[in-house]
């Protein structure tokens, strides 16, 4: 491991991510906060709400789902304006392990089933949102939902064991769940690793944790499981774009960012597009690169992409409820 | 300390609008002239724009489950606590009245207690109208059949624009939010001051924020944009006249919004105004449950 200047140990491990200079915390917001600054109007506007809408991984992650809800999701996935047939699909739904056969039933044709073109299953995994069972329970939990037919997996990690320090069992967790993401044919699923950035209290934490899920692994770093506040900020993802872009100088390889939680206007996604543009340049705005965790932000782009053509305010009640 | 000639400046106040219980400025920071009868100058009051609109719908969508879920009763109670309020301020609206409208103090003074009582007025009706404009429907078989009236929703209201600034805007709000219904109301353009005093009372008498929210600036430039906001349930056209509000009725059309059309002057206190902004809900419920 040229990467951390040592051979991969846990102490060598420890003494790179604790050797990682801290943030800048205050700097860090203000740039956050000057990026949320800028006006997106007209044309510009209209390609960014596509854009989002594109991002977005449709979220439902309730207690209360079932096939019936999944199948809602997934229509609304497919053809999230049935007023407007120019509006495109969103990435990936997204949804708990046991709902995996219900939601690649909807999709039918329109899954992508590892294509390019069509609409990812993500799923959940590993005793999410809390992370709190046995690495077993967690392998089994993966491996399920990826022959089911997940195409992606969203993991969380031991903060327990990232906040005591422990990186090495984070590590090694991370890289056991990649390796339970492979499929019978050899591919693997897309590993999304959850940090849940809300309980790891410091910027210097999620930096740290940042470049452990890289390391070990992971396609996608993502600030939280929504069930957490605070969920997903704008400083946060700025933090974990910097990793993911100094990751790229690095090594040339391309890891996607996902902010998720707490998401709800357009006004809000459009900040992010801007600090993802900003940060790690306009090619990570793709599904592969870049995806936007939520339940209630299509809804309300929805209302500005019709108030765009229309020129009148829409209303909740012109789009579909979930 | 011994000041014997001291010059006290002044301290006049910034009217601003009053959205979802906040007096926030103009979201596009525009002000206008306020001038008294005779042409001298009186106030900047706040221009808002039709983000404002939005932003007040927004405001009075968020505060219509709160609002319509209260009991008549309660409403009633609230609403005879803004008369209360206005009744400790009568000389500051008066007044007001006076340099704004050009009104003698007898006039003035009138005004005033007129739109006191009408809030007492429609404040009894609250929990009286449901059984004037229901009823309990007679039916051939084991069922109640009840005939309710329930509020439209947000109702997007062109206060009177001529005389009686401060009438005119109570006999159309009361009337409105008594039922359930929150309300976005553009104030006289020429005479806004009293509807944003008003709003200092509404802010202050257990009225839940966003159940009136008070625009100034020109009906003309945004009464379209409420008339054709999708989320806006029902629109008065009361203040319209000079407005093309044949227009506006056709986009109200668009999405199907209950619209009253203009009058002259303010309307007196009646109980078609409180039943215009309702809905007749009928249900049927078995008799032989037992």
């Amino acid at each position: 491991m040229d990467l951390i200047g040592a051979d991969l140990t846990e102490k060598s491990l420890k003494l790179h991510l604790e050797g990682l200079p801290g943030v800048d915390a205050v700097g860090l917001e203000q740039r956050a906060a000057g990026l949320g600054t800028r006006s997106i109007k007209t044309t510009s506007k209209a390609w960014a709400l596509d854009t989002i809408i594109k991002l977005i991984d449709l979220t439902t992650l309730e207690g209360a789902d079932t096939p019936g809800k999944v199948r809602s999701l997934v229509a609304k996935a497919v053809n999230p304006d049935p007023s407007d047939p120019s509006t495109p699909r969103v990435a990936a739904v997204c949804v708990y392990g046991d709902m995996v056969p219900s939601a690649v039933e909807a999709l039918g044709s329109s899954w992508s089933n590892g294509k390019d073109d069509g609409i990812n299953v993500a799923a959940v995994a590993t005793a999410f949102p809390s992370g709190r069972a046995s690495l077993a329970v967690k392998l089994a939990d993966t491996a399920d939902a990826v022959a089911n037919g997940a195409d992606e997996i969203d993991m969380v990690i031991d903060r327990g064991a990232f906040l005591a320090g422990k990186y090495g069992i984070v590590f090694d967790q991370i890289v056991a769940v990649k390796e339970a993401c492979r499929r019978a044919d050899g591919t693997y699923a897309h590993l999304k690793v959850i940090l849940e950035t809300g309980e790891l209290n410091t910027y210097d934490n999620v930096r740290k944790a940042s470049w452990l899920s890289i390391l070990a692994g992971g396609d996608f770093i993502k600030t939280s499981t929504g069930k957490v506040a605070p969920a997903a900020t704008l400083p946060v993802t700025l933090l974990m774009l910097e990793v993911v872009r100094d990751w790229h100088k690095l090594t040339g390889e391309r890891i996607g960012v996902k902010p998720a939680g707490g998401i709800r206007s357009s006004k809000d996604a459009i900040k992010y597009l801007v600090t993802v543009a900003e940060t790690v340049g306009e090619e990570w705005l793709q599904p592969h690169l870049f995806r936007f965790g939520a339940s209630s932000l299509l809804n309300d782009v929805l209302l500005q992409r019709q108030k765009l053509t229309t020129g009148r305010y829409s209303g909740p009640d012109y789009v579909t409820i979930d | 300390m011994e000041c014997k000639q001291v010059t006290r400046l002044a301290v006049p106040k910034t009217y601003k609008l009053y959205i979802g219980g906040k007096f926030p400025r103009s979201e596009s920071g525009r002000t206008y002239e306020v001038l008294s009868k005779k042409g001298a100058f009186l106030a900047n009051a706040a221009l808002a724009s039709r983000k404002d609109a939005r932003d007040a719908v927004v405001a009075a969508r968020a505060a219509l489950a709160g609002w319509s879920g209260a009991t008549g009763y309660n409403r009633g109670q609230v609403l005879y606590r803004i008369a209360e309020l206005l009744e400790g301020r009568r000389e500051q609206f008066a007044e007001e009245l006076i340099s704004s409208e050009g009104l003698t103090k007898a006039a003035a003074a009138k005004q005033v207690d007129t739109a006191i009582d009408a809030w007492v007025w429609y404040a009894g009706w609250a929990d009286k109208y449901v059984q004037v404009a229901g009823n309990g429907n007679p039916v051939s078989g084991p069922y109640f059949n009840l005939s309710t009236p329930e509020p439209t929703g947000v109702v997007a209201i062109v206060a009177p624009q001529s005389g009686e600034s401060l009438l005119g805007l109570v006999a159309v709000v009361a009337p409105a939010i008594l039922a359930g219904n929150t309300v976005v109301v553009v104030a006289s353009e020429s005479a806004p001051l009293a509807a944003i005093n008003l709003s200092e009372v509404l802010a202050t008498s257990d009225v839940p924020g966003g159940v009136v929210n008070i625009l100034t600036g020109s009906p003309k430039e945004i009464a379209p944009w409420l008339a054709g906001h999708a989320d806006v349930n029902a629109l008065d056209l009361a203040g319209a006249e000079g407005l093309d509000w044949v227009y506006l009725q056709v986009i109200a059309a668009d999405t199907l919004k209950r619209v009253l059309p203009p009058v002259t002057g303010a309307p007196a206190p009646s109980l078609e105004r409180i039943v215009a902004f309702t809905e007749t809900k009928t249900v049927w419920h078995t008799k032989s449950l037992i």
